[in-house]
């Protein structure tokens, strides 16, 4: 593991990563050598970076398919991850996940799911197993703000809270659904306030304050593996990208380029990365570029997997 | 094929949308919900335009919580109203299993026919681009398996728009399953309403040296595959069942009896599904003198994966169904067609993401 000289050029080390790995693969897309649906996170890195720098490799994180930076953060391989959406025999699920299901369960990385909320549930099950198990790990479940209507995410918090169960749930609200935007979905935008509610400590960030949110997360999660019980925070954010695929789409009419410039006026990425020691941004940053240089390499020079071996891992 | 001639070429999401559209025109009760429908892809265009003619308050988009929104299309249907719910993926339809099959279904029964659910369920199965496990199944069979329930399959526009305007008027949950691929074909389509019935089997092609059943986007790969075993001097009698519950048999078993040979094509998986069921009606009927022989595809029984390599040898298509065809009728094993004689315009088209 790379010893970075302070928790910055940690969690910028882990933003870059992501955003650069999705700029690259955005660039490829139009080769068609992806024949996956991408959903980029690019914008919202620094939730997942902020929050997992916490977690342990024992640890669990659950995402969604959103999830190339839930799954880069918490360990995941760049390599498998480059392959698996190239849809190769050496990606993390070898060729039957792409980019949205990604997984690595030796990392603690849970299963992702494209059925949205389906994950939360499944989420709190791993907390439920840490507790029978007598374990101080974690579990941490990123989800969107869409995802807080279905049914079973209050039904999950619900049972959490019920049983103390050692997880946070993470909204990272975008404000949007696809195209669709919060106050079509939503009669009134007090999540935070809701989720309280169920009794659980409950907490909303407004702005995209990395180190904020980092400190936070911190003393919950300390709280948490002394028996506190679950939380949530709701960060709100912006993506940048459209829904699904290697484009920005502010033309499309659905949302304003005004409010795109604001949230990238305070692109984390940048002011993070400007806060660094210059050098040791620059290694950082080299190191970053080999690594996703390499991950496209193996990809790309990785084997598709036989027709034969559609029939393996039906059953356990 | 016995659909009417007009001389107007329709896409099939374009005829999908005139459906409801002309369906919403006839009837102020009918008004279409669902996850949106009303942004500025319309559900592939299925949907596009139908806001700005009908107001918000008859198309809307929903909250993602299909579970209580199918409750609430099928209340609002319970008194009175007609909606048209739309889910861009079969897969997020479990999501509505419980109110479709507990309550949808079962209401006019259990409440001794004193309620109806005038319900339609709009929904449509994905393939290609790594759609994969979650964004690809033919989950029709679990529907159609439900009594009270009717699950039909437009396999092309001009039954894209009757099927719609049929589903609309029907006074029981419809499920109109359609697919991805199939958005982008067209067909003859009038412009005028018109319905398509419910239960009654179309002959696309007659053939006296066996019977090939598909369903949904099967219909148009069996089609292809018929044309190539046509070449080989082997005439396939392709049928498109149209709906799946009801199902027209008559149509079935007449052909079977005729070719003595029945290849179904699911767009499912075999187990427990549709194509056992017309193979069971098949071997139970009185009515074919001699006993057929019979052969299923379908789904490997498999999730679906993502990589083109193993998604390949997932679905059936043209060469795989022309080579099946090609020995059931013929008992031979001596020809197989040329890649490029199986490739079709749809799936050459289709380029992701969703
Ligand atoms: C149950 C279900 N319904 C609908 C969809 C289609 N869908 C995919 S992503 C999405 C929006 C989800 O929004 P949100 O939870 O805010 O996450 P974001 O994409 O903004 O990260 C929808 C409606 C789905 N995949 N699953
Ligand atoms: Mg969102």
């Amino acid at each position: 593991m790379t010893e970075y000289s302070t928790v910055e050029a940690r969690l910028y080390a882990s933003i870059a990563l992501v955003r650069r790995a999705e700029e690259v693969i955005s660039e490829i897309y139009p080769s068609d050598k992806i024949k996956s649906p991408v959903h980029l996170a690019i914008g919202q890195e620094y939730i997942a970076a902020a929050v997992i720098d916490h977690l342990r490799g024992s640890d669990y994180a659950s995402g969604t398919y959103r999830g190339h930076g839930v799954y880069l953060a918490k360990g995941g391989d760049l390599n498998s991850m480059m392959a698996e959406l190239y849809g190769k025999k050496t990606g993390c699920a070898q060729g039957r996940a792409g980019s949205m299901h990604l997984v690595e369960a030796g990392k603690g990385v849970i299963g992702m799911s494209a059925v949205v909320g389906t994950g939360i549930p499944v989420a709190v099950g791993h907390a439920l197993a840490i507790k029978q198990q007598r374990r101080n790990d974690v579990v941490v479940a990123f989800m969107g703000d869409g995802s807080t209507e279905e049914g079973c995410f209050s039904e999950s918090i619900n049972f959490a809270a019920l049983h103390k169960l050692p997880i946070l749930f993470v909204v990272e609200n975008n404000r949007l659904a696809i195209h669709e935007p919060l106050h079509k979905r939503w009669a009134a935008d007090t999540l935070t306030e809701r989720v309280a509610t169920y009794g659980i400590p409950a907490t909303r960030f407004l702005e995209p304050d990395v180190l904020a949110i980092h400190e936070h997360v911190g003393k919950v999660i300390d709280d948490m593996r002394t028996e506190a019980g679950p939380a949530f925070i709701e960060c709100h954010t912006h993506r940048w990208y459209e829904h699904v695929g290697p484009c920005e789409d502010y033309d499309q009419g659905y949302r304003s380029l005004e409010e795109g410039e604001q949230w990238r006026a305070k692109d984390v990425y940048v002011t993070l990365g400007q806060s660094l020691d210059e050098k040791e941004k620059a290694q950082i940053d080299q190191d970053i570029e080999a690594s996703i240089q390499a991950a496209v390499e193996f990809a790309e020079q990785s084997p598709f997997p036989a027709a034969e071996e559609l029939y393996n891992y039906v059953y356990a | 094929m016995s659909t009417p001639n007009t001389s107007r070429l329709l896409k099939y999401f374009d005829a999908l949308r005139e459906g409801a559209e002309q369906a919403m025109d006839a009837d102020s009760s009918v008004f279409m919900m669902g996850l949106d429908i009303d942004d500025h892809k319309g559900i592939q265009g299925s949907t596009k335009g139908l806001v700005d003619k009908f107001g918000p308050e008859r198309v809307f988009t929903t909250p993602l919580s299909e579970d209580a929104m199918t409750g609430v299309a099928i209340g609002a249907a319970m008194a009175g109203q007609r909606p048209i719910h739309v889910h861009i993926r079969m897969d997020f339809l479990m999501l509505c299993m419980n109110q479709l099959v507990n309550i949808a279904a079962k209401s006019h029964y259990m409440y001794g026919g004193t309620v109806q659910v005038p319900l339609v369920i709009r929904t449509m199965i994905g393939k290609s681009w790594g759609q994969g496990a979650q964004h690809s199944q033919g989950l029709h069979s679990m529907f159609a398996h439900v009594p009270g329930m009717k699950v039909v399959a437009p396999s092309n526009a001009y039954d894209a728009k009757g099927l719609t305007m049929q589903a609309v008027r029907d006074n029981n949950p419809v499920l109109i399953m359609e697919h991805r691929l199939l958005y982008g074909t067209e067909a003859y389509v009038p412009e005028e309403p018109y319905t398509v019935e419910f239960g009654k089997a179309r002959v696309l092609r007659e053939g006296n040296d066996l019977t090939i059943v598909g369903v949904s986007n099967m219909v148009m790969e069996a089609m292809r595959a018929a044309e190539l075993l046509a070449e080989q001097g082997i005439e396939a009698e392709v049928i498109d069942p149209v709906t799946i519950s009801p199902l027209d048999f008559d149509t079935i078993e007449a052909s079977v009896n005729k070719t003595g040979k029945l290849l179904v094509v699911d767009n499912a998986w075999l187990n427990c599904g549709f194509s056992a069921e017309i193979v069971a009606r098949v071997a139970e009927s009185e009515n074919i003198s001699l006993k057929p022989a019979v052969k299923r595809m379908g789904f490997a029984p498999t999730t679906c994966p993502t990589t083109p390599s193993l998604e390949d040898a997932f679905y059936p298509n043209p060469k795989t169904i022309a080579i099946t065809a090609y020995q059931l009728a013929s008992g031979k094993q001596d020809w197989v067609p040329a890649d490029d004689q199986c490739q079709l315009a749809y799936q050459t088209q289709f380029k992701g993401p969703f």
